[in-house]
């Protein structure tokens, strides 16, 4: 074993995933191409010709030609759906990373304290979540719509504020598991504080796992986002979002294939790269992985 | 007649860092009613080629070489006709009792799968063979315990079944993989002397995996002694016992801790007026068990009943039991880990009962603990430098980095580690240098009390005796008072100047090593002093088969009056009545109502004609 181990050695756990997860080809790709994506989405509308909001007339429904100055060809309105497909970009990553992060933070710092504690004090939280899980999605969003006013920032709150009752039912369970490992044992009987406990021994194990499953939720809020937008609750013309685009795409499939494919290409290869980039990760962090 | 002959075998895995050799030239016969016995440390290869006669190496392991049943050759042949073989002419026993078995399926109906599959019978008929071989294992109640699901099980009556489960369809060759090492001593003899049985009655070849060269010398014929993948020895078990002539196997014989060796044993301490290190009075544990009805009153499970202990500074005090006796439970409780405990800890004239939770903490570093699994007690994230540092973050908070690391440094030489373990994380260490880290953890802030629970019970032989040897130099040093919690006595022999011993929750004897070692007093005591197995083939076949299974009753019910009542053969009439009391007698105190009129002397088990050894 000891003769195996030599790879790795002599770093923090930060540096020891990075030099992992430069290993796996799949991630690395992955990763730089969420990289090119995000340049070209926040760099790309400032240096186009056009912007997403212009309508032109003259040139409704034109097919993507290099020529023609529209790449991506055009939609119903006559707009550049190049623009409008990495202006899309910028907020449904937006939505993605905010509501994710969101999530994120309050569904593994109250698991975390729901397993740890256990007893009463798990009862009590994990009740709270059940109640909250039964409320109505749409009807949640609908409310906070009707009370604040349509507004962008209020589609993060929401979708945040849902996602994260998933996240802190699997950190949990997975912290009832971790209680019961003997280096928290350890921990306690050095006379560890409590919250030092949850911070060095449970939330770094926790990692694997919730890296995991945040990456397989920035997909799946950006979908939510979409659909939100479909039922005119997201983002409002002539924004747009890759949702909304694929959305509008939908409609005109058999006369406009590009205006589906486009946003459709993009929103699919994002959400690709965010899954191999977290298979990744989870492999990179756990460092009892040694490289195959 | 050789029923499986095995040459030239070689099992090599592919990784990233180049191929492998698990196991090279590996040979050996063996013939109907024969025992073979394979014994290694772990990583010798000795559970791979047994993987790789069964087929069952993982995906990128390799095997070449031949392996013949009945002049059948059966290496690399495909999936559909190995599982022919496997289960039906080659069974196999593993060493997890606890997860071999499915805990969704009765155990009726696991196993006659087994003969629906291999031999083609009905359920019904199935069944009924199954409850035979139940029988034919001693499991009490059999047919009863058709309908039981896996979990209903005690360890010792989970392997019993797996070993009738291997045994259905008539094997010709059973290999045990560690059948015993999961299991507490008076039960791996028990299910030792049913394999031997078995073995006889229905013919089949038996071979057995084992580290522990105790259970080799009673239950093998022929032994091969197996050290990273290459055969050291091989030869009759006398040979190997008596003639060893590879130093690796005279070295494993060496470090083997016995009952019947000649150092002495530690004498009583001599502490003078000091006072009391530690006093627990009256020390009782209970969980509650879950209501039977939903407003029934809760019912509580006693793990420790009213333990009362002293310990000198400088004193090792030895606890023994069979596993669910309560020792870790004494421990969590004394370090006051466990809600539901009451009694009174004092430490240092100081109770522990009143603290509030600021100033225990501040205690703990006077009262540390050593635990069972090297790997499992280090936090997989953290390197080793900050695993050991963790205890002076908490109480040394003054100091700064270089002076933390200076003093992890100093201390991880102390346990014998060097400086450049400093940034190994644990899973990169062996299991020692892992326990070595715990000890370097537990001691770092100089603690007065350390509590070791089975410390060296996962580790190898020749390990373990490095670590006790580590142990007793750091009590020297430093001073320290232990409390050394093991199923094995003949580990706990070597490091206590007292021993206690526990069975079902209650103390049932502590006096001084010399003299339970030698002249026991408490049935329970002798029973676990002769249920070791005692590397010396001659003493072991002369060891009388136990009578029946008698396998530990269930924790949480225990027999009224004595507890140990239903497995002692001296047991009367009052000891169902009235549970006795831990009284004084000689030098130290029993809990038994006959302790005046047994003689129950250990002079360690030898042969009639044999001096003591």
């Amino acid at each position: 074993m000891s003769a195996l181990a030599g790879t790795g050695v002599g770093y923090g756990l930060a540096r020891h995933a990075m030099s992992a997860l430069a290993r796996n080809r799949a991630a690395v790709v992955a990763a730089g191409l969420l990289g090119l994506i995000v340049v070209l989405v926040i760099v790309g509308p400032w240096l186009s010709p056009h912007s997403y909001y212009e309508t032109d007339f003259d040139r409704i429904l034109q097919p993507p030609t290099v020529e023609g100055g529209h790449l991506f060809g055009t939609d119903d309105l006559g707009r550049d759906l190049l623009v409008r497909t990495l202006t899309g970009g910028r907020i449904s990553l937006l939505v993605g990373l905010v509501a994710t992060a969101v999530s994120l933070v309050i569904g593994v710092a109250w698991g975390a304290v729901a397993g740890y504690l256990g007893g009463r004090a798990d009862h009590v939280m994990m009740r709270i979540v059940d109640i909250l899980y039964a409320m109505p999605f749409m009807f949640f969003v609908i409310l906070l719509m009707v009370v604040f006013g349509r507004n962008i920032l209020l589609i993060f709150v929401a979708i945040g504020a849902v996602n994260w009752l998933d996240m802190a039912r699997i950190v949990r369970g997975q912290t009832l598991s971790l209680r019961q490992q003997e280096f928290v044992e350890a921990a306690e009987a050095t006379g560890v504080s409590t919250p030092s406990i949850l911070r060095r021994h449970i939330v770094p194990n926790l990692l694997g796992v919730v890296v995991v499953y945040a990456t397989l939720t920035i997909p799946q809020v950006v979908l939510v986002e979409s659909f939100l937008s479909f039922l005119g609750l997201g983002v409002q013309e002539p924004m747009a979002s890759w949702g909304s685009l694929v959305q509008q795409g939908s409609r005109v499939m058999e006369t406009a294939p590009w205006m589906l494919v486009f946003p459709g290409v993009f929103l699919a290869l994002t959400l690709l790269c965010f899954n191999f980039l977290g298979d990744g990760l989870r492999d990179a962090l756990d460092p009892r992985d040694r490289p195959r | 007649m050789t029923v499986l002959s095995v040459a030239n075998l070689d099992v090599t895995f592919d990784t990233a860092e180049g191929p492998v050799e698990a196991v090279r030239d590996l040979r050996f016969r063996l013939g109907a009613r024969e025992t073979l016995g394979i014994v290694g440390e772990s990583g010798s290869g000795k559970s791979q080629s047994v993987l790789a006669i069964m087929g069952l190496l993982a995906e990128n392991g390799r095997v070449e070489g031949s392996v013949r049943l009945d002049d059948e050759e059966i290496l690399n042949r495909p999936p559909a006709e190995l599982n022919r073989i496997r289960g039906r002419r080659i069974a196999m026993v593993f060493q997890d009792p606890m997860t071999s078995l499915n805990p969704h399926v009765t155990v009726g109906r696991q196993l006659a799968r087994v003969l629906m599959e291999h031999r083609g019978r009905s359920y019904r008929d199935a069944l009924k063979e199954v409850e035979q071989m139940l029988d034919a294992v001693r499991l009490p109640a059999a047919h009863r315990r058709l309908s039981s699901y896996p979990h209903e099980f005690s360890g010792g009556m989970r392997q019993r079944v797996m070993i009738a489960g291997a045994l259905l369809c008539r094997p010709e060759v059973l290999i045990a993989d560690e059948p015993t090492t999961a299991l507490d001593v008076t039960v791996q003899a028990s299910i030792l002397a049913l394999l031997r049985e078995l073995r006889d009655a229905f013919g089949t070849a038996l071979i057995l995996i084992t580290h522990d060269l105790g259970v080799v010398a009673g239950n093998c014929d022929y032994v091969i002694v197996m050290q990273d993948g290459e055969r050291r020895e091989e030869g009759t078990t006398e040979q190997i016992f008596a003639h060893p002539r590879d130093p690796y196997t005279r070295k494993l014989l060496a470090a083997v801790p016995r009952l019947d060796e000649r150092t002495p044993l530690r004498p009583r301490l001599a502490t003078g007026d000091a006072p009391a290190l530690l006093e627990v009075r009256d020390l009782t544990v209970r969980f509650p068990l879950p209501r039977q009805k939903r407003l029934a009153r809760r019912e509580y499970f006693r793990a420790v009943e009213e333990a009362d202990l002293t310990l000198s500074p400088g004193e090792t005090l030895g606890i023994v039991g069979e596993s669910g006796c309560g020792k870790s439970s004494l421990a969590r409780a004394l370090l006051q880990l466990l809600p539901g405990s009451t009694g009174r800890v004092a430490l240092l004239g100081r109770s522990l009962d009143g603290l509030g939770r600021r100033e225990m903490r501040a205690t703990r570093r006077d009262l540390q603990l050593v635990f069972q699994d090297p790997l499992g007690s280090l936090d997989p994230r953290m390197s080793i430098e900050r695993i050991v540092a963790e205890p002076l973050t908490v109480h040394e908070r003054g100091l700064t980095r270089a002076a933390r690391r200076d003093r992890v440094v100093a201390m991880l030489e102390r346990v014998g580690l060097g400086p450049e373990t400093l940034s190994r994380y644990p899973h990169e260490l062996s299991g020692g240098q892992c326990q070595r880290a715990g000890i370097a953890r537990a001691l770092i802030t100089a603690p007065r009390l350390v509590i070791c629970d089975e410390a060296v019970s996962a580790l190898d032989v020749s390990v373990q005796a490095g670590i006790l040897d580590l142990l007793l130099s750091l009590q020297q040093d430093m001073g320290l008072s232990m409390l050394f919690i093991a199923h094995d006595l003949a580990v706990v022999r070597r490091v206590s100047h007292r021993v206690m011993v526990m069975y079902l929750g209650r103390v049932v004897e502590r006096n001084l090593a010399g003299e339970i070692y030698s002249r026991p007093r408490h049935p329970y005591t002798r029973a676990l002093l002769d249920a070791v197995p005692v590397p010396d083939p001659a003493v072991e076949k002369a060891r009388q088969a136990p009578a029946a299974a008698r396998d530990l009753p269930v924790p949480w019910d225990p027999p009224t009056g004595c507890h140990y009542r239903t497995r002692c053969p001296w047991a009367v009439a009052r000891c169902e009545a009235e549970p006795p009391a831990l009284d004084a007698f000689g030098s130290g105190e029993v809990a038994c109502h006959r302790a005046g009129e047994l003689d129950l002397e250990f002079r360690g088990r030898t042969v009639s004609g044999r001096a003591d050894r």
